[in-house]
Order: structure tokens, then sequence, then C-alpha cells
């Protein structure tokens, strides 16, 4: 039951993809964005990664995702780039792409037997994984919120540049 | 093909996907979610082999490029808005004098 969820919310995955990469107009990308998100936020819930699939909801679709989209009304979508999609690079492209999935499922085509199950299974529940990462990880996490603050004032100076000028 | 190998050949997959969509498309904003695509291509390879593993430093790692993933977006988000004023544009022909 878990490998056929698995196996659809991937499908639906790689359709919104496709769908971001070949829209017209932006906003439909985004809500196709959306979509991705989610369908990889229903495969880690699914993995029992519930704290990931969390913070990919609340994160990316809840921040980020809203982040674009004010984005795309603040511009104009009457822009060339939404008649003419595609760059001249479009078969170099495809021809890289192709590559560095080869390269995956050459370098990933196999994974290493192993894979043991000694830890405790609940360790990524929400509580748990609280737990663990602020004990091991809590320097870091104050690193982290430096650099969210460090993020905010680029932004706020990068939109006074351009207020100035 | 087991579930870990299935998931990791997909993260290949939509990172390829992702990469493709940053060298065709020709507007600013969808190159931006197809880099937001391959952001999450390896969020979902590092769950795989942290869940594989039953350990947490995978899972530790997503915690952190969602944190630079906000940061990224606010800051790339208002670079975009700023090109868009200066060349009127969304094309990214018309910012070639980026190069330099």
């Amino acid at each position: 039951m878990t490998g056929a969820f698995i196996a659809f919310f991937s499908l639906l995955a790689v359709a919104f993809a496709a769908l971001v990469m070949t829209v017209r107009q932006p906003m439909r990308g985004a809500l196709a964005l959306c979509g991705h998100m989610v369908s990889l936020a229903a495969i880690y819930a699914a993995l029992g990664a519930h704290v990931v699939a969390i913070f990919q909801v609340l994160v990316y679709v809840g921040a980020v995702m809203v982040f674009m989209v004010y984005t795309i009304m603040f511009l104009d979508d009457r822009d060339p780039s939404c008649r003419q999609l595609f760059s001249r690079l479009a078969l170099p492209a495809l021809a890289a792409a192709l590559v560095v999935a080869g390269a995956f499922r050459w370098l990933f085509g196999e994974l290493p037997a192993g894979a043991p199950a000694a830890a405790p299974v609940d360790i990524f529940t929400f509580s748990a994984f609280s737990l663990a990462f602020m004990k091991q990880y809590w320097f870091h996490f104050e690193l982290a919120t430096v650099l969210l603050l460090v993020g905010v004032v680029a932004a706020w100076a990068a939109v006074r540049e351009g207020r100035d000028g | 093909m087991d579930r870990y190998q299935f998931l990791v050949a997909l993260a290949g997959l939509i990172f390829a996907m992702g990469l493709l969509g940053v060298a065709i498309r020709r507007n600013l904003l969808v190159v931006m979610m197809c880099l937001e695509i391959m952001l999450n291509a390896v969020v979902l390879s590092f769950v795989t082999f942290a869940v594989r593993s039953q350990t947490l430093s995978g899972v530790a790692m997503t915690f952190f490029i969602y944190v630079a993933a906000s940061c990224e977006i606010a800051l790339a988000m208002a670079i975009v808005a700023l090109l868009v004023k200066r060349n009127g544009s969304l094309d990214l022909s018309a910012h070639q004098d980026l190069k330099g």
C-alpha cells in the first residue's frame, strides 16, 4: 500500500515538474510547482519522515511559494518571454540533462547493501526529531538564525538600492 | 528495484528536469522555479538516504537546506524585481549585460 502511494505521488511530482517547465504563464507554473512540492511532502510522509513533510509544506508551499506568487503578481505577465518559451539552447540542454540523469543512474543504480534498522523507528516524528536536533545541532541552529537575519538584511538592502536608483 | 533505489532514481530524474528547465526557459521567474525543483530533488535524495540509514544527519541537513532556500528566494525575488525595473523585461536575453 505504501509502495503504491509513493509511486502515485512520484508520478504526480514528475508530471508537475514537467508542467513547470512547459507552461506559458508563470502563475500556472507556480501552481504546478506547489503541486510538485505537495507531492514530495506526501512521499516524505509515506516514508515516515513526518518532520520533513511538515517543513516542506510550511516552508516551501507556505513561505517560498507565497513569495514567488507575490512577485509574479507584481510583475507584468505580457512579457515577450511568456510568448517565446524556449531558448536556442534547447537541444544542448536536453543532452546535458540526459547526461546528468545517466550519471545519477550510474552512480546510484545499485545502492550499497547495509542499511541497519538499529535506530528507533520514530526518529523522524516531530517530537523525537526536535529533541535530538536541539541536542546535537543547537549551534548550527543558531548559525541558521544568523543566516536568516543576513538574508533579510540583504533583501532589504537590494530593495533600497533599487528605490534609490 | 527497492523503494530507496526508486526514490534516488526519482531524485535524479527531477534534478535533470530542473536543470533542463534552467537551461531552456527564457523567463527569469520560471528559471527560479526550476532551480527550486533542483533543490527539491536534492532534499529528496537526502531524506531517502536518511530514512534508509535511520540517521538524523540527512534530515538535519534538509532543515538547513530549507533555511538556505528561504534566504535564496527572498534575495532572488528582490534581485528579479530590480532587474525587471531596470531593463523592463523578464526575458533572460534582456539581461546579457550581467555577463560582465
